[in-house]
């Protein structure tokens, strides 16, 4: 692991009366870690708003809202945020590493098992099976994801384009994604000024 | 072995930066990047790892690890899992206190709005790219049909359809 110190006198955070230590916190992440199957945020929600109350619910969502709309991993963005709240970079450091470092150990030894037995025809059929489940659980989320949408008949459109650009054309993403997001966002801000231009111009005359 | 792991973080440290909609959505990228591009796996070994992954507990980026761990064993598992956090990481550390000016922003709302349908598009992808390189016959696909549509409507856990997937595969129903 990196050098937890270096220059912390940076930015100590909140040392609220109740903030647990940094061996405290990483055996409580770690125990998240280990426990979160299919998504590891409502169980670190429930641990640092309900069960020790080192946040309050709305400072959670905030939190969240800043680590879903950058870039990168949710979970690991938060747990950076969090930690760095409750112990600055150390905190930063011991809350991500708490979460990642156990389940990583035990995907390393599933990776191993793999390895060994992976070609077996029983081990194949199992990991057929659960691939052909698990693209039934993204393809859930996709359109949970696209009901939920704001204005989906104006976006769905660019969801279809990245989707055939990805599966049939193979671009690579990274220029695709700023390119196409460059549009959809764009869109959307000439939509809300044209909105608040007319919002502004009902009530004038 | 060193040049491997450079290529294998810099590759990955990109894809931190631009993984809009989480890692989820970054499947069909990464899919291109290490099995069609560098040809570090072959894209059933892809889909075994995702399979993997979806069994076991933790974040899920570390379906990444385990990525870095075909292409270069344990060292590529650390290097895949560093580069696939870091460079955000980072830069929130050093950006989260001031985001309580741009929450109200209005190009913060725009942003959000337009990476909706991307996330939309990248993550029907990722379903559609594991379905594709599973290697599924027609009762692999009705498995992805049922799944999906149970998944949609019900709000069971998704480590019963894990189950009841690799079930129905060792039973050599898929």
């Amino acid at each position: 692991m990196p050098n937890p110190d270096g220059k912390s006198g940076v930015t100590p955070a909140a040392e609220a009366g109740a903030t647990p230590g940094l061996l405290e916190l990483f055996l409580a992440c770690s125990r998240i870690g280990l426990s979160g199957f299919g998504g590891v945020l409502p169980l670190l929600r429930h641990m640092l708003v309900e069960q020790r109350r080192l946040l309050d619910g709305p400072e959670f969502n905030a939190l969240l809202g800043l680590c879903q709309f950058l870039p990168g991993s949710n979970v690991i963005n938060l747990a950076v945020c969090v930690g760095a709240r409750l112990h600055g970079v150390r905190g930063a450091i011991v809350v991500t590493a708490g979460l990642l470092i156990a389940p990583f150990a035990l995907m390393m030894g599933l990776a191993a098992l793999y390895g060994l037995w992976g070609h077996l025809a029983i081990v194949q059929d199992m990991l057929r099976g659960i691939a052909a489940a698990g693209a039934g659980l993204l393809f859930a989320t996709g359109l949970k994801m696209a009901q939920a949408m704001h204005e989906r008949w104006l976006y769905l459109p660019f969801a279809v384009l990245i989707l055939v650009a990805m599966v049939v054309l193979k671009l690579p993403l990274p220029p695709l994604m700023l390119a196409l997001l460059a549009v959809t966002a764009g869109l959307a801000w000439w939509r809300a000024r044209r909105a608040l231009a007319e919002a502004g111009k009902v009530p004038r005359p | 072995m060193i040049l491997l792991l450079l290529d294998l973080f810099v590759q990955f440290a990109i894809l931190n930066v631009i993984a809009f909609g989480g890692i989820t959505a970054l499947l069909p990228e990464l899919h291109r990047l290490v099995v069609e591009q560098r040809m570090w796996m072959d894209s059933t070994t892809f889909a075994h790892l995702f399979a993997i992954a979806q069994s076991a507990p933790g974040p899920n980026l570390l379906v990444v690890s385990l990525i870095g761990w075909k292409v270069a064993g344990i060292p590529g598992a650390i290097v895949a899992t560093l580069a696939i956090s870091l460079p955000m990481s980072v830069f929130i550390y050093v950006f989260y206190r001031h985001w309580e000016r741009f929450r109200t922003a209005p190009w913060r709302a725009a942003i959000q709005v337009g990476v909706a349908p991307l996330a939309v598009g990248l993550v029907c992808a990722s379903g559609w790219l594991i379905a594709a390189s599973a290697g599924l016959d027609y009762r692999g696909v009705a498995l992805v049909v049922v799944c999906t549509v149970l998944m949609f409507y019900r709000r069971w856990h998704p480590l019963w359809y894990i189950a009841a997937g690799a079930a129905a595969g060792a039973a050599g129903l898929v």
